[in-house]
């Protein structure tokens, strides 16, 4: 029994044990999560967006374990200063650094390293809805916050939570009263939505894009700073409705926090290389990502720039002391 | 119903043509063969072969006819080595070591096989004849399932295992309660807080099902064996020529056909699938069986039969939400939605009519690969039940290395490896003060669900307790959870009064 196990931890350390090598030599991309959702396709963009600019073929390994805890606490304790390996985060990440979930690791504690595009977040009601603007729905929120139900695919705290917390905040309501469900994920959360469980579903606009013909669901607005390109043109932003509500879901990767600045620009300049290639544009918009390219130096201070906004939401929803 | 059959017989000109004839069989085989593995299910199963299919270059509808061969596979394999090893391939497959096992104990072990793959063509083949018939009602009446409802049918489920496995229920209680505080550990959805984490990253995100099953079943089964080994009690199992005979399908007729409705009904609620069907299909016939009840869990076909047809009725009963109202029901169906998506097909009403011959094509591949299943199976029954003559020396090492393999290839975290031998030690321990671990196992699964609905109905009423009882739908089912309870007390009472 000892044996078989020994083995096998030989067997995961191959796995995971990539040579710290000078060169990108066995570029890796670090999918903190199980197979199949947003990290994995975080790093499938990056496979085939800049796997030839890196000269050696990229290669995905998962490592799932406490929502990206696992991966941070291994690149701040074992492979700090790892040139080979990129790990995917996206603004869950971010949050979970900002409410302190990955315990004594901070934002200080990685080098933010490039982004593979954005999704945003979309106010959807049913069809058949009562609400046909967003102006109808937030008339009744400041009325009485807790009127409504909404609910989404995360837990309170999430993402998924914090864009509901943004709509009430943007006019003037406590976030702490609302009547928040939460589902195991966005699909369960639309059937919620479409059986009539609850009035709101926050979720990411980047999903509705099956749903968008079928004419069930009504997207009020999309939290994006600007007009999305078709099929959402149509769409009206937060923003431009009046309501200082924004959420954007960014994704990206970052690097331990000794690796070297010469590794570090190799990768940064790969990235801004293929920014500017066709292809890069064309599998970002085939996983259903918006365009939103920032690398190097840009993206660590935008990403800072973001914890520090967050960990102010949190602290005025009560998330965090 | 005229559209159901000109698309049907649209359907099955897609599903017979020889490359899609042959992409079924290669699928069904090679699912077979992924479910008699232990750990790697339906979910792996498909998630592994995705990327092979696309990279195939196959049209759509091929692509996915293979795929669901490999779905529908897998869930018939996954009783192999439930009923050969008593180490469950997957959830759904936990409730066929009650009966299945106790068979092969006794050198019965191809009449186990069997009578479970004829189970599970019925509750297939049931199951697909019902979607094509009221998938798109049924897919609606699942949309008004709200989460108050579904408290009650945990209640149900719960109710119809209450009684259930194991000689002393205190014990069946107290298993079912370590299953619940399992389903507790993690962060809890409704305040964001940790529970019971003990500051493990690890296990932020919960015990993951699959680690819990083999760790509990798989690692568990393994010590046992080896401890026996040690000790010198092994005893060899006789391997008997046996096979099912009219006399077990006639016994069995009924309980196929109800348990096959059951579990398609339940398959077709999203989010509850094929472990809460089998429990409740199983539940439903021991309650049935009346004074028949204690040769329940000693190798009764009835048992075998049961969660069988429930667990494949069910796996049918979850492509009803996915393929009419693009919502998977469903691990599984989850993973076939996001190849619907890469094969640019949007699932939901529109598909029936946008694309019929994805959408007809691939019900029609579900009658075919079932009856595949059935000819592939039935002959191969007398070699899987050979794999019991492999010496146990080379048996236990082989199930550790498999289980050891799948959870690794699964959850991708080395963590889950001493996990699985926590719960493995754990496991064996309770085994040896005569606990049944099903109740486990089930405690878990409907733990999760029934702590999810339970929180969610009382956000949606602001902490009102009524909501749980608003909808004729939960008053019935906690009217039929009562019942189930009392009824076979009421039954025997009267039978002494009688005698």
């Amino acid at each position: 029994m000892k044996k078989l196990f020994a083995a096998s931890v030989v067997m995961a350390s191959c796995f995971f044990g990539s040579a710290h090598a000078a060169d990108i030599k066995k570029p890796e991309c670090i999918a903190p999560a199980k197979p199949g959702g947003g990290f994995d396709l975080t790093c499938r963009v990056a496979q085939g967006g800049i796997g030839d600019k890196l000269g050696n073929p990229m290669q995905v390994s998962f490592m799932p374990g406490g929502i990206g805890a696992v991966a941070i606490t291994l690149f701040n304790t074992t492979r700090t200063d790892d040139p080979n390996a990129i790990v995917a985060f996206s603004s869950g990440s971010l949050l979970n650094i900002a409410t302190g979930k990955y315990g004594e690791w901070t934002e200080n504690d990685v080098r933010f390293l490039a982004t593979v595009g954005a999704d945003f977040g979309a106010v959807i009601v049913r069809a058949d809805s009562e609400f046909k603007t967003l102006d109808d729905l937030m008339n009744k929120v400041k009325a009485d916050e807790s009127s409504l139900a909404i609910g989404a695919g995360g837990s309170v705290g999430s993402q998924d939570w914090m864009k509901a917390a943004l709509l009430l905040k943007a006019v003037d309501r406590d976030p702490r009263k609302m009547i928040y469900v939460a589902y195991d994920g966005g699909g369960d959360a639309l059937t919620g939505l479409l059986g009539g469980s609850i009035d709101v579903y926050t979720g990411d606009i980047g999903e509705m894009t099956a749903h968008l013909e079928t004419g069930q669901l009504r997207v009020l607005a999309v939290m994006s700073p600007d007009r999305l390109p078709a099929p959402f043109a149509d769409i009206p932003t937060t923003k431009e409705l009046g309501y200082d509500a924004e959420w954007t879901i960014i994704r990206g990767f970052y690097m331990g926090k000794n690796v070297s600045d010469d590794a570090y620009d190799k990768w940064v300049a790969a990235f801004k290389e293929a920014y500017g290639s066709e292809e890069f544009a064309k599998i970002q918009h085939d996983k259903g990502l918006l365009p939103l390219n920032i690398a190097g130096k840009d993206l660590d201070d935008n990403v800072k720039e973001r914890i520090q906004k967050l960990r102010a939401i949190a602290k005025e929803a009560g998330l965090i002391q | 119903m005229n559209e159901v059959l000109t698309g049907l017989s649209g359907g099955f000109g897609v599903a017979l043509m020889p490359l899609n004839l042959l992409l079924v069989l290669i699928g069904c085989f090679a699912g077979t063969l992924i479910g008699a593995l232990p750990g790697i299910g339906p979910i792996n199963g498909v998630a592994i072969l995705l990327p092979i299919a696309y990279s195939m270059g196959l049209p759509p509808e091929s692509a996915l006819i293979l795929l669901a061969g490999i779905y529908y596979g897998a869930e018939y394999g996954g009783r192999i080595s439930s009923i050969l090893l008593n180490v469950p391939g997957d959830a759904g497959a936990v409730m066929t070591t009650l009966d299945g096992n106790p068979m092969a104990k006794r050198g019965e072990a191809g009449r186990a096989l069997s009578i479970s793959a004829v189970a599970s063509f019925v509750g297939g083949t049931i199951a697909v004849i019902l979607m094509s018939l009221f998938g798109p009602f049924l897919a609606k009446f699942a949309l008004t399932f709200t989460p108050a409802d579904y408290v009650a049918l945990m209640v149900f489920a719960f109710a119809s295992l209450s009684s259930l496995v194991g000689k002393n229920q205190v014990k069946t209680l107290m298993g079912a309660a370590i299953g619940l505080m399992l389903a507790t550990v993690g962060i809890d959805a409704n305040t964001g807080v940790p529970r019971y984490t003990g500051g493990i990253p690890d296990i932020l995100a919960g015990f993951d099902f699959l680690v819990v099953v083999i760790g509990f079943f798989g690692m568990a089964e393994l010590i046992h064996l080896v401890e026996q080994q040690v000790s010198g009690k092994l005893k060899l199992l006789p391997i008997g020529k046996s096979f099912v005979t009219w006399k077990d399908l006639m016994q069995i007729r009924w309980t196929m056909l109800r348990s096959s409705i059951i579990g398609f009904i339940i398959g077709v609620l999203p989010g509850v699938g094929a472990s809460v069907a089998s429990a409740v299909t199983y539940g439903t016939e021991m309650r049935m069986a009346g004074e028949d009840r204690k040769k329940f869990g000693t190798g009764d076909p009835r048992g075998l039969a049961a969660p069988e047809a429930g667990n494949n009725a069910a796996a049918g009963g979850a492509m009803v939400p996915m393929l009419t109202l693009g919502i998977p029901g469903s691990g599984t169906t989850a993973i076939l939605l996001g190849a619907l998506m890469l094969f640019n097909v949007t699932p939901g009403p529109m598909m029936f009519e946008q694309r019929p011959e994805i959408a007809w094509g691939l019900i029609a591949s579900m009658y075919i690969g079932n009856l595949a299943l059935l000819v592939i199976n039935l002959p191969l029954v007398g070699l899987f039940a050979r794999m019991l003559t492999i010496p146990q020396k080379y048996l236990s090492p082989l199930i550790a290395v498999l289980a050891f393999i799948g959870v690794y290839s699964v959850v991708g975290n080395p963590f889950d490896l001493l996990l699985i031998i926590g719960f493995g030690i754990f496991g064996w321990i309770l085994r040896k003060l005569e606990f049944s671990l099903a109740p486990i196992i089930l405690g878990f699964v409907l733990g999760h669900l029934f702590e999810d609905n339970l929180r969610r109905a009382l956000s949606i009423s602001r902490g009102d307790w009524s909501i749980l009882i608003s909808s004729w739908e939960s008053i019935g089912l906690y009217v039929m959870a009562v019942l189930i309870v009392i009824l076979p007390v009421l039954v025997s009472y009267r039978n002494k009064r009688k005698a």
